[in-house]
This record gives structure tokens, C-alpha cells and sequence, in this order.
């Protein structure tokens, strides 16, 4: 202890309180910055909280929860899709950051691929090994969100190209080259009745045209989806109508519906 | 190296302050050249030789761009095997695959798994082999050799001592122990949130990404942070705040590689620690500091190489650990 009344010992603690109070505030700017630092980590938390992103997911990602758990937000899956359908999140998604999505409109997975390429990248299972198959994938489920825009439905057929000469989707057509997906701009159509959903599907038996009763019903058709449907959004992305007359509903907003 | 001179330098680590050995750790060989470092002469030689730095200032750069050149050269290997199909090494720094082996990185690795609650194989392989790689360069070697944000953050450092010597700016350090607290805040958080929470912040994942797939407004994250190390903390990130760095220490522990100093030739002016990113492992340069005549660096050291670039008598080098003493 320093002598408080020895008034030539006063210089010497005032040094010693002056580092004291230089420490004091260098810790309290550590606890400010690890607060700033944990603070802004947790801004990550709110957009996955409120469910502001209904992302359709690859090919064999777990529950959404358990998805952004375990994906480690490396992209391998985006780097061995043929078609690109892969894209990963921003920063607006939260702790969907870095994580893999696909936007089925401007690029659906056609599984050009196969065997499940993605599943097979994913270093964590976050999209699970346990698919060997592309009819073992559960992404979502097509859903005619649009009946009054479908062609079939009108009884319509469809001629030019899907989604105009600037679109830059891919996709894989069987008869002109079993390997290469091709630019969907690249393929015109000259279609008496529009089928495009039902021709393009790559799962068999997941979407058909069924006639409708009523009316002069010869002439129209509904797309109908069974269960086989995998949700992989090559229906939506082909399309033509503006915007899509079918689309894929995921995991969240079947959820959500339900 | 005594253990509980080594313990020491652990805690170093962990956010303790630097010391002096005391004199039942001290070797008698370090206490006897100290002493032989003291005498009159002994200080007139030395006072001579800072002199004559002093009119010759020697400068060399070569560890600094052998080793950006590492960062460069790792960091492009992920982005043309993407971009160009080449297929080197796929992913991001956060986990890929080389040449079809899998690597993942140990504190993003652990994180997803105490977020997702399960192992799993492919990222515990993934993980040992990066541990080993890393165990071998010796651990934090990751940061200095191979992470993307080092670099920025180097450059960023460089404007900060610019300014700082203009008396523009002003380093506001943090305590070293906060880069533990935060370490175990963010494990715990990722357990009890199940989500990688983390991820969010690392600018390490984002600049890596950012590299291989195209810039994201996650950047913005990145660019705040170089901005607060320029304006405010001289590398607050690396220093103070990595979990990651400290994971890579602590893998580097005992690390074959390591940065040797030599007693015997340093004239204790403190050009290393003026460079060095973890000055507190160069304590030892002090007068008085050094334990023994020769010395490892302790484990928080990045084995960049400034300072080895810095020191004009050439008191440190890079070593084998135990190789020296072999040949």
C-alpha cells in the first residue's frame, strides 16, 4: 500500500493509476469489441428465424435446420453441377451464407449429371449420401400455382423459344446429345399443344396431361403432378408462360401451407 | 526448454503477458552470455553496430514475398480449378477436396459439428489431414502462408503503420485473451443455436468464396473490418479475434518448423517485434528475456518471417525442430 500522506510518493501514484485506468479501458474495449463481434455474428440469426428465405435446396439436403447446420459453406456442389444450377446465398440470408440454393426458374436441375453429382461433392452429408438416385430426391414438389397462364390448359400450343433468345439456361436433351446439356435459347419448339412440363420432366411418371371432363375438353389439358415428383424445377424453368405457370414448392412453404 | 518454460509460452497463447524467465528456468549458458553482453565492451560493440544500421538501413523482403506468393499461388489453385475445370482443389478454404483427398478446415469442421450434432467421416478425415499439414509448417503457418484475409489484412497493416508514424492514427489494442473468450463463446453458441453462427463473421470463408464464385455483399463485412485495422486496432482481426488462429496454434504446438532465435547475435534493438503480428513471442529479444542462448519462438508464432527479415544480425531463422541440434 502507498503511504497516502507522504505527499512525495504522489507522483508516482498517480503514474500507476493513470496505467491502471489505460488497462481498464483497454479491457473494456475488448469487452466492447468481442460484443460487437458476437452481436454481428448473431445478425445472421434473424432472417433464418423469421423465414425470410424459402430457398429450394440440391439435391438431397436435410431438413432445412439440419441443412445450415451442417453445410460448411464450401461450394464443391455448385463446382461439379454440369448446368450451374447451384448458386450460393449472400449475406441477407443469414446464416444462409455460402449455402447452396437453386433458382429453378433461371436454372433447374435437369440431373445432367446423373448420379447426383452434388450429393457426391458434399464433404459434411448436409446433402445426404444416402441418395444414390436421382428418383430417391426430395426437393420440393411442382404445383400448377398459375392454371389460368397454362397453355395445356388453354388448349394451346407453343412455338419460338422458352423464356425468349436471351435466356442463359442449360438443359439436357436426350435425342440431340446424351452428354452435353444444351442452351434451352438453342432449342426452338413448334408445339400443337403445349407439353413442355410433361416432355422435359426427367423423372418418369412424376407429371402427365391429363384431359379435362368439362367443356369442350378434346382440346385442353391440366398438368397433374404425382408423388413421384422430385421437385428438381425443370418444369418451372421450361415453362413458357411469363411467370410460370407451375412452380416448385419446397419443404418451408408446404410447411407453411399446411 | 524447460516445461514450465514451455508452459509459459502456452499461455502466452491464451492471452497471458509476456515475462522473464526467472533464474531456476534461465539456463546457465543464457545467464552467462547475458552477463558477457552487459560488460562495457561488449555494449560499446553493439551500441557501434546500431549505429552503423542505423546509416545503412538494410531492408529485405524476402520471406514477405516468398510467402505472398504462397497465399497467391494456394488462393489461385481453388479459383482456376473452378473457373478453368481443372479440378486441383475444389471447394473453398472452409473445406475442398485436393486432388480428391479431403481437406477441412478444423475450426469450421468442429463447428458444423457441434451445430449439426453428429460425425461425420469425410470431415474427420478431412480435418486430420490438414491438422497434420498444418502440425508439420507449424500450425498458425496457415495464417501467414495460405489464408486470403492475412494478406488483406497485411495491406491494410502497412497503411496502418504509414499513418501511424504521421501520428494520423493510433493502434487501440485489445487484450489477447479475447481471441480465447471468443473461441469458446462462438463453440457454445454454435452447440446451443444448432446453427454455424460463426460462418457469418469469417471473413476468411467470405474472401475465400468471394475469390472462387464472385464477389457477395458479405464483402461489405470484409472491407468494415480492413477499415477498423487501418483507422483503429493494428490487426485486430488476426490478433485478437480468430478462432481459427488459435486452432491452427494450437495444432502447431509442438510443430517441426519453427522460428529459431540466437542469443548470441542479437543486439537487442526490437526491429523484429516492431513487425511481428504476435510481438509478444518475440519478448525474448529483450534484454534479459532470453531463457536459453538458442530458442524456438513460442506457438502463437505465424512463422511469416518478417521478423527473420527485419533482424539485421541475422539472430533468427527458420528451423527443423531438433534438426540443428542433429547436423
Amino acid at each position: 500500500m502507498t503511504d497516502e500522506t507522504a505527499p512525495a510518493k504522489k507522483p508516482k501514484k498517480k503514474r500507476l493509476t493513470r496505467l491502471q485506468l489505460e488497462r481498464r479501458r483497454m479491457i473494456m474495449r475488448s469487452l466492447g469489441a468481442g460484443a460487437a463481434v458476437v452481436t454481428a455474428s448473431l445478425v445472421g440469426w434473424y432472417p433464418v428465424l423469421n423465414r425470410m428465405f424459402d430457398r429450394l435446396r440440391p439435391p438431397g439436403a436435410l431438413v432445412e435446420d439440419k441443412f445450415l447446420a451442417a453445410c460448411i459453406k464450401c461450394g464443391q456442389c455448385v463446382q461439379v453441377c454440369p448446368v450451374q444450377a447451384i448458386k450460393l446465398g449472400d449475406s441477407d440470408e443469414g446464416y444462409g451464407l455460402g449455402v447452396p440454393y437453386i433458382d429453378a426458374r433461371s436454372q433447374a436441375c435437369d440431373f445432367s449429371c446423373d448420379a447426383v453429382q452434388c450429393v457426391l461433392a458434399c464433404p459434411t452429408g448436409a446433402l445426404s449420401h444416402d441418395i444414390a438416385a436421382k428418383e430417391e430426391v426430395t426437393m420440393g414438389i411442382a404445383r400448377l400455382a398459375r392454371p389460368d397462364r397454362c397453355l395445356a390448359m388453354k388448349g394451346e400450343g407453343f412455338k419460338g423459344v422458352v423464356q425468349g433468345p436471351d435466356f442463359e439456361g442449360m438443359l439436357r436433351y436426350e435425342e440431340i446429345d446424351r452428354w452435353e446439356p444444351i442452351k434451352v435459347a438453342d432449342h426452338p419448339y413448334d408445339l400443337e399443344l403445349c407439353d413442355l412440363c410433361v416432355r422435359e420432366c426427367p423423372i418418369e411418371g412424376a407429371i402427365s396431361l391429363v384431359a379435362m371432363s368439362e367443356g369442350d375438353g378434346e382440346h385442353r389439358f391440366v398438368p397433374t403432378i404425382t408423388d413421384k415428383c422430385v421437385g428438381c424445377g425443370t418444369c418451372e424453368m421450361m415453362c413458357p408462360t411469363e411467370p410460370a405457370a407451375i412452380v416448385i414448392d419446397t419443404e418451408m412453404s408446404l410447411g407453411e401451407t399446411s | 526448454m524447460s516445461m514450465k518454460w514451455y508452459a509459459h509460452k502456452l499461455a502466452m497463447m491464451f492471452g497471458a503477458k509476456p515475462r522473464r524467465p526467472d533464474k531456476a528456468e534461465e539456463t546457465d549458458a543464457a545467464r552467462d552470455m547475458k552477463k558477457f553482453q552487459k560488460t562495457p565492451e561488449q555494449s560499446a560493440i553493439r551500441r557501434e553496430i546500431i549505429a552503423k544500421e542505423h546509416e545503412y538501413p538494410l531492408v529485405s523482403n524476402k520471406w514477405k514475398y516468398i510467402r505472398w506468393t504462397s497465399i497467391i499461388l494456394i488462393n489461385l489453385m481453388f479459383v482456376v480449378s473452378f473457373s478453368w475445370d481443372v479440378q486441383l482443389v475444389e471447394g473453398a478454404m472452409t473445406a475442398s477436396r485436393f486432388l480428391g483427398f479431403h481437406m477441412a478446415d478444423p475450426t469450421s469442421a468442429l463447428m458444423v459439428t457441434l451445430a449439426y450434432k453428429d460425425l461425420m467421416l469425410n470431415l474427420i478425415i478431412g480435418t486430420v489431414t490438414v491438422a497434420i499439414l498444418w502440425w508439420f509448417f507449424g500450425g498458425r503457418a496457415f495464417c501467414s502462408w495460405a489464408c486470403p484475409y492475412h494478406l488483406l489484412a497485411e495491406w491494410a497493416e502497412s497503411i496502418h503503420v504509414f499513418l501511424a508514424n504521421r501520428g494520423w492514427v493510433k493502434d487501440h489494442p485489445f487484450h489477447r485473451g479475447l481471441r480465447v473468450v471468443l473461441w469458446v463463446v462462438f463453440m457454445v453458441l454454435t452447440f446451443l443455436i444448432g446453427l454455424t453462427v460463426y460462418e457469418y463473421v469469417n471473413p476468411i470463408g467470405i474472401v475465400s468464396r468471394a475469390l472462387i464464385y464472385g464477389p457477395t455483399v458479405a464483402l461489405v463485412w470484409v472491407i468494415f473490418l480492413l477499415g477498423f485495422e487501418i483507422f483503429f486496432t493494428r490487426r485486430a482481426w488476426c490478433r485478437y479475434i480468430c478462432p481459427m488462429g488459435l486452432t491452427y496454434g494450437l495444432i502447431g504446438t509442438a510443430a517441426p518448423v519453427q522460428i529459431k532465435y540466437d542469443l548470441s547475435k542479437c543486439v537487442h534493438e526490437g526491429e523484429c517485434r516492431a513487425v511481428c503480428l504476435v510481438p509478444h513471442v518475440l519478448e525474448i529479444t529483450k534484454m534479459g528475456y532470453a531463457q536459453d542462448t538458442t530458442e524456438y519462438i513460442a506457438p502463437d508464432c505465424t512463422r511469416c518471417g518478417l521478423c527473420i527479415d527485419a533482424c539485421p544480425q541475422g539472430a533468427l531463422s527458420y528451423t527443423f525442430r531438433g534438426l540443428d541440434k542433429v547436423i
